[in-house]
């Protein structure tokens, strides 16, 4: 009987969101990596990108301070910080394409060690796949931060050699947030930064097909 | 004296032929020229190319206008949105061909349609399902996948305000798609919320300068709906 505990998603995304320093550019994905805003503390100056051509976005409005006419890439209600600052949406993924934005927060279906990512598709054959920004996203930031459940609800591994479903970007991985562990991708593959308590390396190890290495 | 109004969406929408590629412009229901989609249906223009984010929502708009068989191929990044359950129908049936396209690269390929640029490289897509069947080239080691510009024979825009000129300048996030789909249209058709008069809008503050329009038509209709998840 394992004697640890997962992170909730609100752990998870609070431990993120306390790795991500004053003055950084972000831009936060669908998913758990949009809660990740909810954990930044009000007084570090950090600034959201949103790919619609938002930067320097707030969190969701009152009810009564709703403006229909600005949303997110994730179709959310939000609001904007004193100093942001609207674009188009070519010049908006030119800023991600370009390598002005700090970090990206992505969700993950899979993370291969040589830093790959699997996160649109589960088959070569979906036929009508939603890439919608991410392929931009993952070769576009400075790095690629990657927050997953380390498995999936039936027990398939996620941190892998090779990924197996279709890639959304080659190598650009730098970290993954699981709900079991902080892993870091490096030259020599998976460096484990930290896990739940209770957690060993060798419990860790059996979770994934990829080796893990201690820092 | 150049005035580039007309009194209505029919009027607005007047010669599109069939076959031709349409951009609609929008995100997320804001800044989306919903009064000419609707009155591109009403106007009867088959066979047509749709570029657009998404293949629509629910039954209204681009959603409707691929529902009532109008539409031979759709180029967006969302296929699968919820809510796309006309475009579900009409594919299933292999009634439409999709071109599924990353969200930057649909944004770069339509800002190069306007500029003149007819294609790029890009490491977008680069050594992935995507990159598959294109030219592809490594430069600073990574590899990158030509994608060719896109230009339309029509561009539907929604601005916020608009002077006689076609000067436009829009709302909060409804920016998104608008300026650079009213660049790369070879007939720039836009619904204005507001009615400015020329001299009005600050040289600063216009987006899209009124070279790129062809034809306003004025469509106050209010804010866009509220977005529920």
């Amino acid at each position: 009987m394992a004697n640890w505990k997962p992170w909730t998603r609100e752990e998870l995304a609070a431990k993120a969101a306390s790795d991500i320093p004053e003055g950084w550019s972000v831009n936060l994905g669908i998913g758990i990596p949009t809660l990740i805003g909810n954990y930044i503390p009000t007084d570090r100056e950090v600034i959201l990108h949103s790919e619609n051509g938002i930067v320097g976005m707030g969190p969701a409005p009152a009810p009564e301070q709703l403006n229909p006419w600005l949303v997110n890439a994730s179709r959310q209600h939000v609001t904007l910080v004193t100093g942001a600052s609207y674009m188009n949406h070519a010049d908006s993924f030119g800023m991600v394409r370009g390598r002005h934005l700090d970090l990206c927060v992505l969700g993950g279906f899979q993370v291969a060690e040589n830093g790959d990512l699997a996160n649109w598709s589960r088959s070569e054959n979906d036929r009508a796949p939603a890439i919608g920004g991410a392929m931009d996203l993952a070769v576009g930031a400075k790095r690629i931060w990657v927050v997953m459940e380390h498995t999936t609800k039936n027990g398939e591994k996620r941190i892998l050699r090779r990924c197996t479903y279709p890639l959304t970007a080659t190598a650009c991985v730098k970290r993954v947030y699981t709900d079991l562990a902080v892993i870091d991708v490096t030259d020599k593959g998976f460096v484990v930064i930290d896990m739940v308590p209770g957690m060993t390396i060798g419990d860790l190890q059996a979770l994934g097909d990829a080796p893990l290495h201690q820092a | 004296m150049i005035d580039k109004f007309v009194r209505s969406v029919a009027e607005a929408m007047a010669g599109i032929k069939d076959g031709s590629t349409v951009i609609v412009a929008g995100f997320a229901q804001v800044g989306e020229p919903r009064a000419l989609v609707d009155g591109l249906i009403e106007q009867g223009a088959k066979e047509l190319t749709v570029v657009h984010n998404t293949a629509g929502r629910g039954r209204e708009g681009v959603a409707r206008l691929i529902g009532e068989g109008r539409v031979r191929k759709i180029i967006c990044s969302f296929a699968r949105s919820r809510g796309s359950v006309l475009f579900e129908e009409v594919y299933a049936r292999g009634d439409i061909e999709l071109e599924i396209v990353p969200q930057g690269t649909l944004a770069e390929r339509i800002r190069a349609g306007g500029a003149g640029i007819p294609a790029f490289f890009t490491p977008t897509g680069g050594g992935t399902l995507l990159a598959r069947g294109k030219e592809t080239r490594v430069i600073d080691g990574r590899e990158c996948v030509l994608e060719q510009a896109i230009r339309g024979d029509v561009a539907l825009v929604e601005a916020w305000r608009a002077d006689r000129w076609g000067n436009l300048v829009y709302r909060d996030a409804g920016r998104n798609f608008n300026p650079v789909a009213a660049a790369a249209g070879e007939l720039t058709i836009v619904q204005t919320q507001n009615v400015a008069e020329l001299g009005e809008l600050t040289p600063e503050t216009i987006v899209t300068p009124g070279v790129y329009v062809n034809r306003i038509v004025h469509v106050p209709s209010g804010d866009p709906p509220v977005v529920i998840n």
